[in-house]
């Protein structure tokens, strides 16, 4: 009987926890889906911004994160993958291959607001990349780095060995056994916590502010040297930097659901692609 | 000429790390027979398999002295392309191994790795390796189905066609019955008996009646040494040494 009531009473604390949890993402979902949706119109997604921000939409800056998330996941996405394999499957286990490992795990701890100081001293000043989609997209890339080696490690960690194992004994070459045994079963994890990764960069405010955000452009940027506007960065500067904070208020809210549709939809095109690649690999 | 054994290893010593886990290994398997590795369990018999198509190789801190020799030629000389070598020695494994591919892709994937293109060639392969491995009748109409919709038994049978596709001659079995029922262990034994015909066979076993059943010669090791090897009549009768004796009479192990 003592055993039942334990069990109730830890399920029950379990149960609420999670509700707790669930409760304030829908309280925090709804406050921005409606204060946001009221802002939203074609318009809103296909204009510039007018008067000083007060009206138009935010279409250079949803233009803007699209193209800086692109530099971002042209380095974050092969280097992440390439050094995840070389770390998994390649290095030798040594004192030192953990310490690296261990390195890359702090990494993904450091704060936001340092990688920004490091991308304006490395790309900016040093490289020459002058504040641009270019240096804020390798900013962003290197931010998201560590999270993708780690995921991507850990998916290569879930083959069996016995996959490798399998393929070694029929006569296949190290990479051979690694391109055709392990990366297609690796592959969904690594695709997973690479896009979570992207999806983390590209809501990103702290890096991209002196490396290449803009305050206000009513243009596009025309090439990777530019500078753009950013929803996120948008967001901050109307919640915040705004002269007219509280009517550009709905603006604001606006903002922030196109910013969390536009995570959302990277998330779920990676649940489609990981779909669809499960559903192949099953042939 | 007398004849050349198909498979020998010489004054061969195994370290993992500072600790030796084969001591001063010699056995020659004949061609066209099946050598068993008894013991218990921990003896070395899976480590010295392994060294056999250098599957050790992969574990960091190994160190192997003393020469193994595939028809006269050592295969840990540098210059020995181990791809080769695993070609011409392929294992099966103690647990099931079929890749998360379909029953077909399974047993094409050694073929195409080695570079064959030829889709009927390829075919005609899987179908005859298949058969040699008695599989073929079960899942003939199963072909694109996911080898792991077969039973444990299909599943080994599915890993012993695998290796058979690409030709090899010698086949390693490391304990390829230790996961599956009875019954399966029955046709897989015949199997094994079947193969000696074109194949040299080596089985490490952890069942003495299975190593009398299947095998020409029996080699009984213990802590990392071969205390007895003989043919399996002799051991499993009239065993020379009495260490052989109690183990197979079952007073230890």
């Amino acid at each position: 009987m003592r055993k039942k009531i334990f069990e109730f009473i830890g399920f029950f604390s379990l149960r609420v926890c999670l509700y707790i949890v669930l409760a304030f993402l829908f309280i925090f979902l709804y406050d921005i889906g409606s204060k946001g949706g009221g802002a939203i119109s074609w318009e809103f997604i296909s204009q510039a911004p007018r008067r000083g921000m007060t009206e138009g939409g935010i279409f250079p800056a949803i233009m803007g994160t699209f193209f800086v998330t692109m530099v971002t996941a042209l380095l974050a996405v092969p280097m992440g993958m390439f050094s995840a394999i070389y770390l998994n499957e390649y290095a030798k286990q040594t004192r030192i291959t953990r310490i690296i490992r261990l390195s890359i795990r702090n990494l993904s701890g450091v704060p936001s607001i340092v990688y920004g100081l490091f991308g304006v001293i490395l790309f900016v000043n040093v490289l020459k990349f002058g504040t641009s989609i270019l240096s804020a997209g390798l900013t962003l890339g290197l931010l998201t780095l560590p999270w993708t080696i780690t995921a991507s490690e850990e998916a290569l960690k879930t083959v069996p060995n016995s996959y490798r194992e399998g393929a070694l004994a029929l006569g296949a070459t190290k990479w051979q056994s690694i391109r055709t045994n392990v990366l297609p079963n690796a592959l969904p994890g690594m695709l997973t916590g690479t896009v979570l990764g992207l999806a983390r960069a590209a809501g990103e405010t702290a890096p991209i502010m002196f490396t290449g955000a803009a305050f206000f452009l009513p243009f596009l940027p025309r090439s990777f040297s530019d500078q753009f506007m950013a929803l996120p960065y948008h967001l901050y500067v109307m919640a915040t930097q705004h002269h007219a904070i509280s009517q550009v208020r709905p603006l604001a809210y606006g903002t922030a659901l196109i910013l969390i549709l536009f995570v959302l939809g990277m998330n779920m095109s990676v649940v489609i692609l990981r779909y669809r690649l499960r559903k192949k690999r099953r042939a | 000429m007398k004849n050349q054994a198909k498979i020998e290893a010489r004054n061969v010593n195994f370290y993992y790390g500072s600790q030796i886990a084969l001591k001063n290994i010699n056995i020659a398997c004949e061609e066209n027979k099946v050598t068993a590795l008894i013991g218990p369990s921990g003896c070395g018999k899976s480590t010295f398999i392994r060294t056999l198509n250098r599957m050790n190789d992969v574990i960091p801190g190994i160190k192997i002295e003393g020469d193994i020799l595939l028809e006269g030629e050592n295969i840990y000389h540098p210059k020995v392309d181990i791809a080769v070598l695993r070609k011409r020695v392929g294992m099966v494994f103690q647990k099931p191994n079929p890749f998360p591919k379909s029953i077909f892709n399974n047993i094409a994937y050694g073929l195409r790795i080695n570079g064959m293109r030829d889709k009927r060639k390829i075919e005609m392969i899987v179908e005859k390796s298949l058969k040699e491995a008695t599989l073929w009748d079960e899942i003939k109409d199963r072909m694109d189905e996911n080898a792991f919709s077969l039973s444990g038994g299909q599943q080994q049978r599915l890993c012993i066609a695998r290796s058979l596709a690409i030709k090899p001659e010698v086949i390693l079995f490391d304990e390829p019955c230790s996961a599956i029922d009875p019954v399966a262990t029955a046709k897989i034994e015949e199997l094994i008996h079947q193969l000696k015909e074109h194949y040299t066979v080596i089985v490490v076993t952890h069942n003495m009646q299975q190593a009398a059943r299947i095998s020409d010669f029996t080699a009984f090791m213990m802590l990392g040494e071969i205390v007895e090897y003989d043919k399996t009549d002799k051991i499993f009768t009239n065993p020379s040494n009495t260490l052989t004796e109690d183990y197979i009479t079952g007073r230890f192990g």
